[in-house]
């Protein structure tokens, strides 16, 4: 049974909760955008929209500090953008272009950026697990109190790499927030056909790490929990689980045809979106009156169509440049 | 060898489609499981409908667990099934090394004999899709690195539909490679123009039932007398237009089964044009062509009338927009013809 649309009190003040609204209109229509230059050819290869899960990332990266660091996935624009990495930088990398924040060389699944401290999307499963326990030991080994928060999605909880980092960030008590965005299908393949023990919670909780589930289509709800796992992280009370409750709108990537799941589900789901509750409920608490919303959505639509412009204007690499960063320069 | 029934036109997709469900049908030890290869039917549609034809238990899903996948099949395989894995792209293979060097290569050696592991695990490779560092790779020399391993990469729907059969019925296992970028047309490097289908080629006429194409065997793609290009895969087509669009009479070998390799047909040609051009799309050093050069070299030494030549893509990650810089195209194969004749 899909739960209602997330409802209640907004406990933060209009600057916050519009701040919060404003970051999730802008993935949304960032990503809208490049599902259409995706279709004009201008952005090639693979490309994996997070649309309705908007919330995981916007309330899980505003309840860490700059100096915190993310490991994502393959599915990770939003998080990127919500951490700091300039949009044009995003948008011109999906071009692949070299004013891209990873030189255009990595395209959609690998953005990365060092200043905003984002370590990776990551286009293999798991494969940023292990990255995020020794970034974790690392701060650990040279006395800094802060967090790693690493995503990932629930397919990755089966691959080797899921458990080795599970059980050393716990073997070592790393300050890791292991935070699992649980869209309920990895690819075309359900939680249940993948998974033994379908409550995440009990099996990261196996490993003896706190675990907590939170609505991931609540912003609220998974600020909240995000804010109090990180300060228990921050503590040295060693890693935590958050399992994020979520659905994708759209497809796995672009060449899905979706056969894995009825549109009565996805409809049921899309009801339960992350940007149409929340609006709704700062509406009704007078935190948002439509106009304001009409001007956050042009603002985003704006911040779009200027990155679109800038990497539509952007170099491609030079040619000769692409030996570059294979080894250390001699 | 040996067609059963007659042949209808099939992409590489379907004669490798083909290949499975007619080994499904004929031995009930041959089981195929991967992710999403089940239900969905496999990222590149490989293995759809075979589970609404064979069942669940014949044709099924894994999680994301490329090591368990292959090291079931490995356990599977002693009990006399046949399995059939999918790792969805070459480039997720890693996960599953330690299995395939430690396990799958050496059970028959390490038993003495008494054990065997007769998988085949099919992966998708090499890169003109865009897929950037994470989707693109060849892998081959990996797996031709390590003993008890045979490797295959067919270049056309005949050769992976019999290739495939002959891979599943061999009691050791195969590494069965296959170049994503030949699914539906014999691709040639002029990635500006629209691929040819494989209904107009000859070699997308495959026949229906059983057949195999022998695992140790070259095929001669091009007859002639300048040079001699030992290639596989994508390669075959590049290689192929590179020698129309120069002029040069190359004898292009499609090698489709890398190690156990047809070191004759290799040996013969070269004797007879004295000059030979290796071409792969991996990166280059210590790539397969490196082997190839040193067994030309072995074997042909006194005929060789210029060093060997590779032509082979950059010693870099794939890059994602400037994929074409790094994918070896018919004009830097056909300027390796041209430093193998100057010299
Ligand atoms: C090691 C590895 N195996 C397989 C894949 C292919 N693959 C890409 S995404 C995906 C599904 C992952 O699902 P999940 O982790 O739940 O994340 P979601 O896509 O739902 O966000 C698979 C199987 C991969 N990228 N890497």
């Amino acid at each position: 049974m899909i739960a209602p649309p997330p409802s209640g009190p907004v406990p933060w003040d209009k600057h916050f909760a519009q701040e919060l609204l404003f970051d999730m209109l802008r993935i949304r229509r960032m990503e809208e955008k490049c599902a259409e230059l995706y279709g004009a050819q201008k952005i090639r290869g693979f490309l994996h929209l997070y649309i309705g899960e908007e919330a995981c990332a916007v309330g899980a990266l505003h309840a860490l500090t700059p100096e915190d660091a993310i490991v994502a996935t393959y599915r990770e624009h939003g998080h990127a953008l919500v951490r700091g990495v300039p949009m044009n930088a995003i948008m011109a990398e999906m071009f692949g272009k070299s004013a891209g924040c990873s030189r255009g060389r990595g395209g959609s699944m690998h953005l990365f950026d060092a200043a905003a401290r984002f370590y990776g999307g990551n286009a293999i499963v798991g494969g940023g697990l292990p990255l995020a326990a020794g970034l974790a030991l690392a701060d650990r080994m040279q006395g800094r109190q802060r967090v790693t928060a690493c995503v990932f999605g629930e397919g990755a909880m089966a691959e080797g790499a899921f458990h080795e980092s599970m059980n050393l960030a716990a073997l070592w008590r790393l300050p890791v927030l292991f935070c699992c965005e649980n869209n309920l299908y990895a690819m075309g393949t359900a939680l249940g056909r993948s998974e033994s023990q379908t409550d995440l919670c009990a099996k990261a909780g196996s490993y003896g790490v706190p675990a907590q589930k939170a609505d991931g289509m609540d912003v609220v709800a998974v600020h909240e929990a995000m804010k109090a796992a990180a300060h228990q992280v921050r503590e040295g009370l060693g890693p935590f689980f958050l399992e994020l409750q979520t659905y994708r709108f759209r497809a796995h990537s672009m060449f899905d045809p979706e056969l894995y799941r009825d549109k009565a589900e996805v409809e049921q789901w899309k009801r339960r979106g992350p940007i149409h509750t929340f609006s709704a409920r700062l509406k009704a608490e007078g935190k948002l009156t439509e106009g304001e919303f009409l001007a956050l959505d042009a603002r985003a639509n704006a911040q779009v169509q200027a990155a679109v412009e800038f990497a539509e204007a952007a170099a491609w690499e030079p040619v000769e440049d692409l030996l570059r960063d294979v080894v250390a320069p001699t | 060898m040996g067609a059963e029934s007659g042949t209808v036109p099939m992409t590489m997709i379907q004669a490798l489609r083909s290949a499975m469900d007619v080994m499904l049908d004929r031995d009930p030890g041959v089981v195929i499981f991967g992710e999403d290869v089940g239900y969905f039917g496999g990222v590149f549609r490989c293995t759809e409908g075979l589970q609404k034809k064979y069942g669940t238990s014949r044709v099924f899903d894994t999680p994301i667990s490329e090591s368990g996948i292959v090291g079931a099949a490995v356990g599977m395989g002693a009990y006399g099934l046949r399995p059939v894995v999918e790792i969805q792209f070459a480039d997720y293979f890693y996960p599953a090394t330690d299995q395939i060097v430690s396990e799958v290569a050496r059970l028959r050696y390490r038993s003495a004999g008494e054990f065997i592991a007769p998988l085949t695990i099919r992966m998708p490779c090499g890169g003109g899709i865009y897929g950037g560092q994470t989707h693109s790779q060849s892998p081959e020399a990996f797996f031709t690195h390590v003993c008890g391993l045979r490797t295959v990469m067919p270049s056309n729907p005949y050769d992976a539909k019999g290739l495939l059969i002959a891979s599943i019925e061999c009691d050791d296992p195969v590494i069965f490679l296959e170049p994503k970028r030949l699914y539906n047309g014999p691709f040639d490097g002029h990635h500006e123009r629209p691929v040819v289908p494989w209904s107009q080629h000859p070699r997308g006429e495959v026949p229906e039932g059983h057949y195999t194409v022998p695992l140790e065997s070259a095929a001669v793609q091009r007859a002639g007398s300048e040079l001699t290009v030992l290639t596989y895969g994508t390669m075959v087509y590049v290689s192929e237009a590179a020698a129309q669009e120069s002029g040069v009479d190359a004898e292009i070998i499609d090698l489709r089964s890398l190690w156990p390799l047809d070191l004759d047909t290799v040996v013969e040609s070269v004797k007879k044009t004295g000059r030979c051009v290796v071409v792969h799309e991996a990166t280059r050093t210590s790539g397969f062509g490196a082997e190839l050069a040193a067994l030309v070299q072995e074997h042909c030494f006194y005929h060789l009338e210029a060093p060997i030549e590779r032509v082979t893509g950059w010693d870099t990650p794939y890059p994602h927009a400037q994929e074409w810089a790094y994918f070896p195209g018919p004009d830097r194969v056909a300027a390796g013809f041209r430093r193998v004749l100057e010299k």
